[in-house]
C-alpha cells in the first residue's frame, strides 16, 4: 500500500514515494511517479485515490504556474502550502479530494522546507513526515535515525533504510520506490529503488527510442 | 447489460424463483419442453454449458511495431448471458481503439462521445489528436461524473505522432500510461499470461486488433470453440484396456 515520506536535510529536502498503481488486489503498474515536480524548485509527493491525486496535483501545479505568469515571481514554498491547504479546505465541505500531500521546496530566503498537508486540510511545517501504511515504519525509522543537517549521502542511506524496513515488515509492501530531491539547483529525480524490473516496458521504451 | 469489470463477486446463476412471475395466477404460462427423457440432467448440463468463465477480459499491449488489442465478446445481465457476440473493442477512429469493460451503455456512450470530440479536434487543428490527449479527454469527463454511478473500465490504444500509445482509464477518474494493461473481471488471469508473453481469451469470440502506423487492422474475430481446438488439437487417446465379451464356450 501507499508509502510517501520526506525529510529536510542540509540545504535540500528529500522526498520518497512508492511507484505502484493499485486497484483492489491488482497492481496495474509499478513505475507510476507519485512525486510531481511542481515548479523548478518544488516537489509535491501525493498519496490517495488515483483520480483525485492526479487531478488535484495538476490543478495545484497549473495554478502555481498561473501565479508565476501573472506576477512574474514564483510563489514561495510557504505560500504554495497555504494555497494548497486553502483549496483542500474549500473542497472539504463540498466534494473532498482524498489526497495527502508532502510539499517540499527550496527558497533563496528560507532555504529548504517541508510541509505536511492532509486531505482534511491541515498544514504543518515539519522536518520529517510520512503518509500511508509505510508511515508506520518510516516514521519510527526517521525518529530514531534522523538528525537535522544530514548530508545527501546520509539522507539517501536513511531513505533506503526506511524502504528496506517497509519491504520487510509491511504485508502489502510496494516493490519499487523513487527518491527525489530539491535543493538550490532545483527539483530532480535522485534515484529509483527498484526490486522488480519491468523488462517488457524497458524493451518497448528502448525500441521506441531507437525508432 | 453489464460487462463484468471488477473483482467483485457478481451474483451466481439461479434459474428458479422469479418473484415477479408468482403473482400471475390467472393464465399459467406454457412453453415447449425440450425433447429429452432426463430433464434434470439436461437442465444441469445446459447450466454447466454457460456457467464457466463468464465475465469480461480485455487486454492490450505495446510491442515493437504497434499496439495489440484483444477482448472477449460476452455480455451478461446478472446470471443471464445476453449476448455472445458483443464488440468490446470500439473503433474511435482509424488510428484509435477503445476497449469496454463495466457498464456496456456507459462504455458505448462515452466512447462514441470521445469519437465525436476527437473528430472535432481533428477538424479544428488539422491533425489527429494524440492518444495522450484523447485518453485525458475521457478521463476528465469520467472524473467529473465520479461517484455518480458510472461504471467504465477502458483502455485507449492507438498510434499518434509519437508512435504507439496505451492508456488505462476508469470511472473512478484514474488514468494510467503503460505498456500493457488488462481490464475486466478476467484481468488477473490475463495478466498472468500477458506478463509471461502469452495470450488467452474468454467468451465465444475473441477479437484481435493491431494498431500500427497506418491505423488499426482487425486481425481476427474467431470462435473460441474452434480456436481452442486449433491450439489444443484432439489427439486420439490410446485405449489402455478394453473389455471384451467372454467367448461363450
Amino acid at each position: 500500500m501507499e508509502c510517501v515520506f520526506g525529510m529536510v536535510c542540509d540545504g535540500f529536502v528529500l522526498v520518497a514515494a512508492d511507484t505502484s498503481a493499485v486497484n483492489s488486489i491488482l497492481v496495474h503498474k509499478s513505475d507510476e511517479d507519485k512525486i510531481m515536480v511542481l515548479d523548478s524548485h518544488k516537489l509535491l509527493g501525493a498519496s490517495g485515490e488515483s483520480g483525485d491525486r492526479v487531478q488535484f496535483t495538476e490543478y495545484i501545479q497549473k495554478n502555481v504556474s498561473l501565479y508565476q505568469f501573472r506576477n512574474g515571481i514564483p510563489l514561495t514554498t510557504a505560500a504554495t502550502a497555504n494555497f494548497t491547504r486553502g483549496e483542500l479546505a474549500t473542497a472539504l465541505r463540498k466534494n473532498p479530494y482524498s489526497v495527502n500531500l508532502l510539499l517540499a521546496g527550496y527558497d533563496k530566503e528560507t532555504g529548504p522546507s517541508l510541509y505536511y498537508i492532509d486531505y482534511i486540510a491541515s498544514c504543518h511545517k515539519v522536518e520529517k513526515g510520512a503518509f500511508g501504511y509505510g508511515a508506520y515504519f518510516s516514521l519510527s525509522m526517521m525518529d530514531r535515525h534522523y538528525r537535522s543537517g544530514m548530508s545527501l549521502e546520509e539522507a539517501t542511506d536513511l531513505a533506503e533504510k526506511c524502504i528496506v524496513e517497509i519491504r520487510s515488515r509491511l504485508v502489502v509492501a510496494p516493490p519499487n520506490f523513487v527518491i527525489k530531491i530539491v535543493d538550490k539547483d532545483g527539483a530532480r529525480v535522485h534515484k529509483w529503488v527498484d526490486s522488480i524490473k519491468d523488462e517488457g516496458a524497458a524493451a518497448v521504451a528502448a525500441a521506441l527510442a531507437a525508432a | 447489460m453489464k460487462l463484468d469489470s471488477g473483482l467483485e463477486n457478481s451474483s451466481s446463476i439461479f434459474l428458479g424463483g422469479c418473484s415477479g412471475l408468482e403473482a400471475d395466477f390467472s393464465a399459467p404460462p406454457s412453453f415447449d419442453l425440450p425433447i429429452t427423457n432426463d430433464f434434470d440432467g439436461w437442465q444441469k448440463k445446459s447450466v454447466q454449458m454457460v456457467k464457466p468463465a463468464r465475465g469480461t477480459t480485455t487486454l492490450a499491449f505495446i510491442f515493437k511495431e504497434g499496439v495489440m488489442v484483444a477482448a472477449d465478446s460476452r455480455a451478461s445481465m446478472g446470471g443471464y448471458i445476453s449476448s455472445q457476440s458483443v464488440k468490446k473493442i470500439i473503433e474511435i477512429n482509424p488510428y484509435m481503439l477503445g476497449t469496454m469493460a463495466g457498464g456496456a451503455a456507459d462504455c458505448q456512450f462515452w466512447h462514441r462521445n470521445l469519437g465525436v470530440k476527437c473528430r472535432l479536434h481533428e477538424l479544428a487543428n488539422k491533425r489527429r489528436i494524440s492518444v495522450t490527449g484523447a485518453s485525458k479527454l475521457l478521463a476528465n469527463i469520467l472524473y467529473s461524473y465520479r461517484g455518480m454511478g458510472l461504471s467504465v473500465g477502458t483502455m485507449i490504444a492507438g498510434w499518434d505522432e509519437k508512435g504507439p500509445g496505451l492508456y488505462y482509464v476508469d470511472s473512478e477518474g484514474g488514468r494510467l500510461k503503460g505498456t500493457r494493461f488488462s481490464v475486466g473481471s478476467g484481468s488477473p488471469y490475463a495478466y498472468g499470461v500477458l506478463d509471461n508473453g502469452f495470450l488467452s481469451f474468454f467468451g465465444n469470440f475473441s477479437y484481435i486488433y493491431y494498431v500500427g502506423p497506418d491505423g488499426w487492422k482487425k486481425m481476427s474475430g474467431d470462435d473460441v470453440g474452434e480456436l481452442h481446438y486449433s491450439y489444443y488439437p484432439v489427439v486420439p487417446s490410446v485405449v489402455e484396456q478394453e473389455m471384451t465379451e467372454v467367448p461363450v464356450a
